[in-house]
């Protein structure tokens, strides 16, 4: 019995060692191809993975960047959910703006990339120049400027004046108005999305239209009956980043409340009431619980968005 | 109810460009008609201009006896199947079928009874719940078709619909076609490059060649009679021999011509000055592997193709023209082999220097 453990142990610690030496050996190999991936992997681990894995950790504690946190356990998580009228807030502006901002900029971006599939001439300077905004949008910059435009002496109002005579409100300062802007100023970046349906609308064979016509179609049942389906893949791409992206908006209301969400919570994006909590107040802890739920939101949106992409988006085919 | 097309000196410009031009025409109702050629001759754009999808730059079309320059497609009165069959892969097949139908304000009832129809009569009852993925090259055909037929069009349209097919659906929906003209008895306008299918369906052959009319016809008046050198070596299959000759002599009692340093002597009266450079087109199945009193002399067999049913040679005459024989059955010829080769009076076709028949 105890030369049969003698034995087996022996086995064993050659088959380590001939484990570790095939680990080796496939290291060397591929050694060129770790040290280029480095780079990526130090950043994935150190600035995304890691922070991500300590703020989990941290919502469960009190943490205030001076103390050493302590474990509160879920205490963060149900203040939120039943003792914060300003997550309250933060949720209803920030659900408004996705549910105002996605399908209006989705039906702009639509609207040029039809026209611009006509084969108008210039086409590339016409997309370069529509794509401009995107590229500019979330930039502080383009932020101080709508805040400037939209103002109460500010041209929106001017040309308002000018031409029919009515003198506009300050619409950055209105509650009822000051969200609105900033709908506006999300569809007025419809660049992206704009160049990826003009990608999926090329991707619609002409002949499809064509048969179309022949069958009597004219340009209305043309695009619910052909185009449409056929670019619901496209569509679905674009909602899905979009509406990401518009739960995660934060610079535009940042700039245009002077980082306060204002006038009267009017503008709270959920990012906004995050930095708040975190930067303002310096309540880490709750503010990476905010985070959190925020991630579940995003992620439940998208799975949600998958399960039922099913029933309207045609693959391929 | 099938119709009859006229086209009167028809145009197609793309800006300066012409690629149509005035082509004249007339297909009788019930007619299987193909327009043949090779690429880029024209015969997809002005299918294009018949089915309304492509406007007519002069001229004038008629369908029965009306003007329908301006008409728009779909009140034509014409369907048409599309080379990629353009099924709509987002809906069933019963839908793509349908579509026409709901499009036009059919009721529901008779919409299902003509789809119904439709399905009987190209067998796809069981693929009408389907998508176009979940079908075949040859399935998608027949809804293409279906989609054409369900309308009850005056006139079919067909844009080279057999060419994603492999060799033997080819053959096959080739019958089928036939048979649909049969049994539907409408006008049908076929659109292909490939003679075998123009020659084996049509009623009448159009060929085509840089946007012109080279010569339109019964399948055996062009094979028998080509106007031209270019219906003479497109229609065909292996393509005809076109040997260099000169015109010997031309008098009222004796024509001769002089062909790799011999005299032939022709039955009839050809319209060419003596001395003139002409073209003899001998079909490769009008040649026989031996010595008779019109002979193009022997020539060296450089490839032998042996297809069981026929042997197809491929040789030089002695001043080096390349000669395509067909011969009947399986003939034991080697490469490199010395064969004579010779030809009937009757079968041969004279071409002048412009490439029309003389």
């Amino acid at each position: 019995m105890a030369l049969h453990s003698e034995i087996l142990s022996k086995e064993g610690r050659a088959s380590a060692l001939r484990s570790r030496g095939t680990f080796r050996r496939i290291l060397e190999r591929n050694a060129a191809g770790y040290i280029f991936l480095l780079p990526w992997l130090l950043g994935f681990f150190g600035l995304t993975l890691g922070p991500a894995l300590a703020s989990l950790y941290l919502s469960f504690t009190n943490y205030d960047l001076l103390q050493s946190p302590d474990w509160v356990g879920a205490a963060n998580y149900v203040r939120i959910l039943s003792d914060d009228p300003k997550f309250g807030a933060a949720m209803r502006v920030t659900f408004t703006y996705v549910v105002l901002s996605v399908p209006l900029k989705l039906a702009f971006a639509l609207a040029v990339a039809m026209a611009f599939n006509r084969g108008i001439k210039g086409l590339t300077l016409y997309r370069a120049i529509f794509y401009l905004p995107s590229l500019l949008g979330s930039s502080v910059a383009i932020a101080v400027l709508w805040r400037q435009l939209f103002a109460s002496d500010g041209l929106v109002n001017m040309a308002l004046w000018q031409i029919f005579g009515f003198e506009g409100p300050s619409w950055i300062s209105n509650p009822d108005y000051a969200l609105y802007t900033l709908v506006l100023l999300s569809v007025w970046q419809f660049g992206s999305p704009m160049i990826i349906f003009l990608a999926g609308l090329r991707q619609i064979p002409t002949d499809m239209y064509e048969a179309a016509e022949m069958d009597g179609a004219g340009k209305a049942r043309q695009f619910f009956k052909i185009t449409l389906p056929l670019l619901t893949p496209v569509i679905f791409f674009n909602a899905v980043i979009q509406t990401i992206e518009a739960f995660k908006a934060f610079t535009p209301a940042f700039i245009i409340s002077e980082g306060t969400g204002g006038p009267i919570n009017s503008t709270l994006f959920y990012t906004l009431y995050l930095y708040q909590e975190a930067f303002g107040f310096f309540r880490m802890g709750y503010a990476s619980a905010l985070a959190w739920i925020l991630v579940i939101i995003i992620s439940l949106f998208t799975a949600f968005s998958f399960l039922g992409a099913r029933y309207w988006v045609h693959y391929d085919e | 109810m099938a119709s009859s097309i006229t086209l009167d000196r028809i145009e197609k410009r793309y800006g300066a460009l012409p690629v149509i031009h005035g082509i004249d025409l007339q297909i009788q109702p019930g007619e299987f008609t193909v327009f043949v050629g090779p690429s880029g001759c024209g015969k997809s754009t002005l299918l294009r201009m018949i089915a309304g999808l492509e406007e007519i730059s002069a001229g004038e079309m008629r369908i029965d006896a009306a003007r329908v320059n301006e008409t728009a497609a779909s009140k034509r009165g014409i369907a048409m199947v599309f080379q990629s069959y353009a099924l709509y892969p987002h809906m069933s097949v019963y839908k793509n079928l349908a579509f026409g139908l709901e499009t036009a304000g059919f009721k529901k009832l008779q919409i299902e009874e003509r789809v119904k129809k439709a399905a009987d009569i190209l067998q796809i009852e069981p693929l009408l719940q389907r998508k176009p993925k979940a079908l075949s090259g040859g399935q998608r055909q027949r809804v293409a078709i279906g989609r054409a037929i369900v309308r009850e069009p005056k006139i079919f349209l067909f844009d080279e619909p057999l060419s994603n097919l492999d060799a033997e659906l080819r053959v096959q929906m080739r019958v089928e076609l036939s048979k649909l003209h049969q049994r539907l008895g409408s006008t049908m306008i076929y659109v292909t490059h490939d003679q075998v299918e123009a020659m084996t369906m049509a009623d009448k052959i159009v060929v085509l060649r840089e946007g012109r009319v080279m010569q339109a016809g019964r399948p055996l008046d062009l094979y028998n009679n080509p106007a031209n050198r270019f219906v003479a070596g497109f229609i065909g299959s292996p393509k005809m021999n076109f040997l260099s000759a000169k015109l010997d002599t031309n008098d009222a009692s004796r024509r001769t011509i002089e062909l790799g340093g011999r005299r032939v002597e022709l039955e009839r009266p050809i319209a060419a000055r003596e001395g003139e450079p002409l073209t003899l087109g001998l079909r490769p199945e009008h040649i026989i592997a031996q010595q008779e009193a019109n002979t193009l002399g022997t020539a060296s067999v450089q490839l032998v193709e042996h297809l069981g049913g026929s042997t197809v040679i491929y040789a030089a005459t002695q001043d080096g023209q390349p000669t395509t024989v067909l011969l009947e059955g399986q003939r034991p010829f080697r490469i490199g082999e010395t064969i004579p080769l010779s030809f009937n009076l009757a079968n041969i076709h004279v071409f002048g220097g412009d490439g029309q028949r003389v």
